[in-house]
């Protein structure tokens, strides 16, 4: 019998204002894996992981969490279900320091040292500037700080969008690595993507979006073998975006 | 934890604070003589410390909850009317000459000023505030709609007449250091002032509590999605702040030695000039604009009556220009 995915949607529609954003997405994320969720710009990859985190609520359709229906839960109470979020301005305290931002993500007390020395490895940055204003550090770093304070605590589903928006190849390169760590650890992730070249070197499986639909579903490898599939899921060429 | 060496610490920004001395020390070349600037400069001071006690809570607030609440002032009302009952009704030990006292009677009306204000501040949160969260045209128009309602309860309970407020015995009266004539009630506000300043910063820097104020000001969503019920954060620093605007308008009802309905209410446009000249949300900025406002309009209220009142308008523009988002910005998301 085939396990249950670790997260799941059916149906789910999201109203943000007037717009009609999500229309009936459907899709799974398996336990331990990383999910792509690939789409031009205004699909609705956004709206959707704030959909699952309670962020914006669905007005139709269910979501359901580690075996539990999730779609009315408060964002505070998913977090503590072991959701974490990285949102795509990062959210990062700037007025606070790397260490008062990582230690307000560790809610079980202050980090363990452990965990932190694996962040370090991790992202060797944040030793550095362990004492520095978050507001002051380059836009990669708050990218890596943002995914730090995710995983300061294990989680079980990490949801990451636009992790290389705006960040250096030499940058993104180090981030691929560090995904690939956090696949070796306990988490399943969900990661909203626009570099392709980034979500063919991590994903397992693949999800596409337009229009506020799931329109694709299946294993990223295969996806990133398909060039007229690409062309036609998202217009680009793999050439292009390596 | 102790990792990292080399790093760039954070630095406190000292020029906000260095404009008290230096406003200081530009007024007394215009004084009469060097008594009467120690005068000013602590009551200046004095009033400053008040209107800090009074704004704290509004520009927290304002920080976390994006609230503008222009009946704030009714939360200082209704702190200076509480603890005038409780130290009319307890005149006798008000009169004597005993700290001891005095004490007897202060402490009881600072805790049912600060209490009776928490209370209504709970209130307002609860029913005026929680319905409009995220829309600011309607907060204006059902804050400004409490203010007046509750102002019109304050005439229903207390009357519509000014009430002498009795200042204790052991705090009236000034002393004399090198011909400047200080007030006791002066230096008693500053030293409260004071008091609250740094249990605030204490609370706001040394405590899990103030981390997730300090994060919840800047990204409230943020915070919820890191696990934290920001709902409960904000009733707390509502209460909080409205209890802080209590004791407030018991140190001003003191100053002024009398209470009317419209107390808090006259003090919300030098509030507002506060907040402003601070950092919408910057308790640090808060008292240093409130200090800056005190001295400015005791300076000017002395030296050029008729320009009080603009002169921290004036004030206003000057650290506009300065720094377009106040003294000390928070780094809103």
């Amino acid at each position: 019998m085939p396990r249950e995915p670790l997260l799941s949607l059916a149906g789910v529609n999201t109203h943000v204002g007037q717009y009609h954003i999500l229309q009936g997405v459907d899709f799974e994320v398996a336990r331990g894996g990383l999910t792509m969720l690939l789409g031009r710009n205004g699909a609705g990859k956004t709206t959707a992981l704030r959909t699952i985190m309670g962020l914006w609520r669905a007005s139709a359709g269910a979501i359901r969490y580690d075996g539990r229906e999730i779609t009315r839960t408060p964002t505070p109470e998913l977090a503590q279900l072991g959701i974490a979020y990285v949102p795509e301005n990062m959210g990062i305290f700037a007025g606070l320091t790397v260490r008062e931002n990582l230690t307000l993500a560790a809610r079980g007390g202050p980090p363990d040292e452990k965990r932190l020395e694996w962040i370090f490895g991790l992202f060797p940055a944040m030793k550095k500037f362990w004492n520095g204003l978050a507001g002051n550090l380059s836009g990669g770093q708050k990218q890596m700080l943002a995914i730090s304070r995710a995983i300061v605590e294990p989680r079980k589903l990490l949801l990451v969008d636009e992790p290389t928006k705006g960040l250096a190849p030499s940058i993104i390169a180090n981030m691929i690595e560090a995904f690939r760590e956090l696949k070796r650890s306990e988490a399943s992730l969900l990661v909203v993507e626009q570099n392709f070249h980034f979500a063919r070197s991590l994903g397992d499986t693949v999800a596409v979006m337009d229009s506020g639909r799931i329109v694709h579903t299946g294993r990223m490898d295969a996806l990133a073998a398909d060039e007229p599939l690409q062309q036609k899921l998202l217009g680009l060429s793999l050439d292009v975006h390596q | 934890m102790s990792a990292g060496t080399a790093v760039p610490a954070q630095r406190l920004d000292w020029l906000p604070l260095a404009l008290i001395p230096a406003l200081a020390l530009v007024a007394l070349p215009f004084m009469p003589s060097l008594p009467t600037w120690v005068t000013l400069t602590v009551a200046g001071l004095a009033m400053g410390m008040m209107i800090f006690m009074m704004a704290a809570g509004l520009t927290l607030v304002f920080g976390l909850m994006d609230v503008m609440n222009f009946a704030h002032g009714v939360f200082i009302s209704v702190g200076a009317y509480a603890a005038t009952s409780v130290l009319v009704a307890m005149k006798a030990s008000m009169q004597a000459p005993s700290l001891g006292a005095n004490l007897s009677a202060i402490l009881p009306a600072l805790l049912a000023a600060m209490a009776l204000a928490g209370f209504l501040g709970w209130f307002f949160e609860r029913v005026v505030i929680r319905p409009v969260y995220g829309d600011h045209l309607r907060q204006i128009l059902v804050t400004m709609g409490g203010l007046i309602v509750v102002e019109q309860l304050i005439h229903v309970v207390w009357g519509p007449d000014i009430i002498p407020v009795p200042r204790p015995a052991t705090i009236t009266g000034s002393f004399i250091v090198a011909d400047a004539a200080i007030e006791r009630y002066r230096l008693l506000a500053v030293l409260v002032g004071i008091v609250v300043f740094v249990a605030m910063w204490l609370v706001l820097n040394r405590t899990r509590l103030g981390l997730l104020i300090r994060a919840g000001v800047e990204n409230a969503e943020m915070v919820e999605s890191l696990g934290y019920r920001i709902r409960r954060l904000f009733i707390g620093v509502f209460v909080a702040g409205s209890a802080l605007a209590g004791l407030g308008g018991v140190m001003w009802a003191l100053y002024q030695e009398s209470v009317n309905a419209q107390i808090g209410m006259q003090m919300m446009v030098v509030l507002f000039i506060v907040l402003i000249i601070g950092g919408l949300g910057s308790v640090g900025g808060c008292f240093v604009g409130a200090l800056l406002v005190g001295l400015v309009a005791n300076y000017t209220g002395y030296l050029a009556p008729k320009l009080a009142l603009g002169s921290n308008i004036l004030l206003m523009v000057l650290v506009l220009l300065w720094r377009p988002r106040g003294l000390y910005p928070i780094g809103k998301a």
